[in-house]
């Protein structure tokens, strides 16, 4: 077995680097299109990496006066803006042929032929693929929202007056307008590939699709949707073979699985929502959390754990009696390590895909899975790759409550629309004064409360757990050892929080309904390289406790 | 367990039946998409039905004379026309209300908005949802392609000759432009859910997806194209599991595995396709099989064969010894009937289709799969239902050479099946005895002479040929009528389903382990019924 990550799934489905052209007039969602559109791509094995022209030209003009730098008649601004460009489509070359990029996403406005044109030679004389994303909207309410929603947060903006924001927007907006040229499917662009965004997915104009991941990339555009919903990720209860630490099987609930399938089901009446959906997998112990929560429900066989081969129902010691080699290599590449006869965590982004699809179709869902399908999800969500996924934080009896926020940005902790108050509000949280020492450092919150006060963990009567996923357990270690107050740490998590926030686009809330389980995992383990030789794996397994 | 055949998949993303109304002047291949559109969605588990209004038509005026009858102004046909259309929604109706349909496809021309709205205020009426697709088509080659694939051998067109059918046609075409009014995306029609088809897929508009199906159906319609292709399946050589009579696992291939291989290996050369890609599945026999063709191939896991479960790497008598009741259960209702801890047929497509929708956007591909996963497969291509699904033959060491045909039919008097390179077997095992062996290239009305011929095709039709030779003997009938009358069942499913099959025997013999359709078994049985007729496995 080679130790080498192989090759993703849907990276031989493409067969040459493809350049991805957005084009739209400013506050189009152009970005938020990108930043998701690439997110998705990353997820399903596609490296893909975002190339946004405004970074480019924040970097080479320091300071933004006015609109006035965007008219098309500046003549020293447009030289500018040019340079911009030419040195993101270096960056962009860099990407493609050296770093192992296969699709780069060129976010600009790119409204004029003669910009269009440019880029086109570009990707010719490097032989990349071309493909136009469009996003088409003359639905000014659309249009104010997004100015409200990202653009006052934009570091243009940094020190100026709200009202002088949207004015200042609006006016950018008519610059670009005098010379924007859309794509002409009837002439001029009629033998190039794209899709027209029309009104947020109201419609689209595919022309010329030329590949798998062209069709991909338009299936998944016409599947997004920007109106507000909650998706709620739970594991099952507590299995039989969860409270034996026993992999996989088919078990059903433990006495206290099935408690928390009771408070699973407070829980979500609690939340209220109304035509909820509700998912499981064919495996027993979701089949019992859902039934216990008296609505319809779905069953999914694609959200089945995954397979663990020759090591299903067995106990992690009897793994390490009986498979010595196996921990070595799992822990050596997580994600791509397939278990003998079984699955691996990139198989399984393969196997979940259809999901993820259809929970950006659908509203409202609550999905009742399993540790490392959640894991899965979850990293499509916020935007972990394979490094991080197969460690991500999914203890059992934690909802995992994801708000994804159109347009992606909203700065709740310094945000205007939340003031000084931390805006994460849970309608219903349980509280459980004495975390265990396993999660412990997952932050515990009071709702509604000015972030300079100070917090008292534990002593909170109504606290809300926000779990950052991350090797917490690791930056614990390294806090403690460095003497830092339990204070600092919450306040550097929360703008780590906010960051995460900001980039996917997701507010993800992680909430313990206070029914205690065991918790099967292996931590991630230290001083492991991708570049050691089978035999320095094999030689230092890490002994399981 | 319940016997009751469960709701499929898909089913439960679509909550209320839906109409699709096919959009188009004569020729646009609107019939063609419906037909293919229906195939898809009836295998994804969702039940679908074509009302053709030609077929309506032709019902109520038995003779066709001229163009002149699709005027405008020809008042009197008009209203028979109008007749027919409400004849054929009422027939809708039926079907989605009381026949558990779900989506129902209204192939007709639909090009006035007095007509679409007539059939808007319809499904308002009953509730069910809409969705259009119009083929939009302005290269006049696709549009002449068209007729004379198609429209030649239409029933209007019996006993008229060649030259005076196109003219006639294209005349058809002039009287609908008159009053054609496309759909309309930013005015008449905006608020309507619809996919506008232009130039055979070259570009779509898309307008007001309203759920899981429209967006399936959608995505389908994109990634389906019309140019020539061949798709090759094949499951794996022999494996040492096969030669033992073992279901599943993952062991390699037996010397007669290797062997079969190594024919495929000549096969494939000798079809020179260039840019073929293989694909097989992720377990060992299968990629044994791909190794000996000395060429790229990419591993698909849901290609892997069913997962049988606790029954994985069983004999069928240990089956029958370890689970007694097991056997019954599956022969009651094969296609929904799951393996304890394993998979059921229907799970089956579930997984495959990806594999469909991208065997539908390639080239050449040559699949090297497993019996149940080419099962579906080919229900999928030849339109089989979850009746036929888990019974179709796919032996060992056979090549299922699948062409599919833009447009569908394809008449002429001589059948039209080529196989370049065929392997002859003088004797065929008396287990594929009801395969047709053919000459290639020969008149259909010349007598066949079965194992004679040097370069013989075989033929294999899907369905249940044991049980038909059974009776065909019983009668004493004769092998040519026989082959005869295949040949001509061959060619009505050939144009049903627009794709050609050939099943290629490759001359290497391995051990076939199925077991048959059981006789008198009934879906409405008891369990205990089910229970107590266990056939058993000799």
């Amino acid at each position: 077995m080679s130790l080498r990550p192989r090759k993703a799934w849907a990276s031989h489905m493409t067969n040459s680097p493809t350049l991805i052209i957005m084009v739209g007039l400013p506050a189009r969602g152009k970005t938020y299109v990108s930043k998701k559109l690439t997110r998705y791509l990353n997820w399903i094995g596609v490296p893909t990496k975002v190339f946004n022209l405004g970074q480019y030209r924040r970097e080479a003009v320091k300071t933004y006066k006015s609109y006035e730098f965007f008219r098309h008649d500046n003549t020293e601004a447009m030289k500018i803006r040019k340079e911009c460009a030419i040195a993101a489509l270096k960056d962009v070359k860099t990407y493609l042929t050296d770093e192992n990029g296969q699709i780069a996403v060129f976010d600009a406005t790119n409204t004029t032929r003669e910009r269009r044109d440019l880029i086109l030679n570009f990707a010719r004389e490097n032989t990349f693929k071309v493909f136009f994303v469009e996003s088409v909207c003359d639905d000014p309410e659309v249009i104010a929202a997004n100015i409200k929603e990202v653009k006052v947060s934009s570091p243009d903006y940094a020190d100026v007056a709200q009202d002088r924001i949207m004015d200042d927007f609006l006016k950018r907006i008519e610059c670009y307008k005098v010379t924007y040229e859309p794509l002409d499917p009837d002439d001029y662009d009629k033998d190039l590939s794209f899709i027209k965004v029309i009104n947020v997915g109201r419609r689209f104009l595919v022309n010329k699709v030329q590949d798998y991941i062209q069709s991909k990339i338009v299936y998944y555009l016409m599947n997004i949707h920007v109106h507000p919903r909650i998706i709620y990720l739970s594991r099952h209860g507590e299995s039989e073979y969860n409270s034996s630490g026993r992999l996989g099987g088919d078990s059903g609930l433990s006495l206290r699985g099935k408690q928390y399938a009771e408070a699973l089901r407070q829980f979500v009446e609690e939340q209220r929502i109304p035509d909820l959906k509700v998912w499981t997998s064919q495996l027993k112990r979701t089949i019992q959390s859902a039934e216990a929560l008296g609505v319809p429900y779905e069953q999914w066989k694609i959200l089945n754990e995954i397979d663990a081969g020759v090591c299903e129902e067995l106990t992690y010691s009897e793994i390490q009696d009986k498979y010595p080699d196996e921990f070595a290599l799992r822990d050596q590449d997580k994600y791509h390590y397939r278990y003998p006869g079984g699955e691996s965590y990139q198989d399984l982004v393969q196997r979940v895909e259809p999901v993820i699809m259809e929970l950006e179709r659908q509203g409202d869902v609550l999905v009742i899975a399993h540790q490392a399908v959640m894991r899965c999800l979850i990293a499509y969500f916020m935007d972990k790759g394979a490094d991080e996924l197969p460690y991500l934080k999914c203890p059992l009896h934690t909802v995992m409550k994801l708000t994804p926020v159109a347009y992606g940005k909203t700065n709740f902790l310094t945000g205007p629309e939340c003031s000084d108050n931390l805006n994460l509000t849970c309608p219903i949280v349980k509280s459980q004064p004495d975390p265990p020492a396993d999660r412990q450092l997952m932050i515990w919150l009071l709702p509604h409360r000015p972030r300079n006060l100070p917090f008292e963990q534990g002593k909170a009567e109504e606290p809300i757990l926000i779990m950052v996923t991350g090797d917490f357990t690791l930056m614990n270690r390294q806090l403690m050892a460095k003497g830092e107050k339990c204070v600092d740490r919450v306040g550097r998590l929360l703008q780590e929080y906010e960051a995460l926030f900001n980039e996917v686009g997701c507010k993800m809330e992680s909430i313990y309904l206070n029914v205690e389980a065991v918790n099967t995992h292996r931590d991630r383990p230290l001083n492991v390289s991708l570049t050691r030789t089978r035999e320095e794996a094999l030689s230092t397994v890490p002994l399981h406790k």
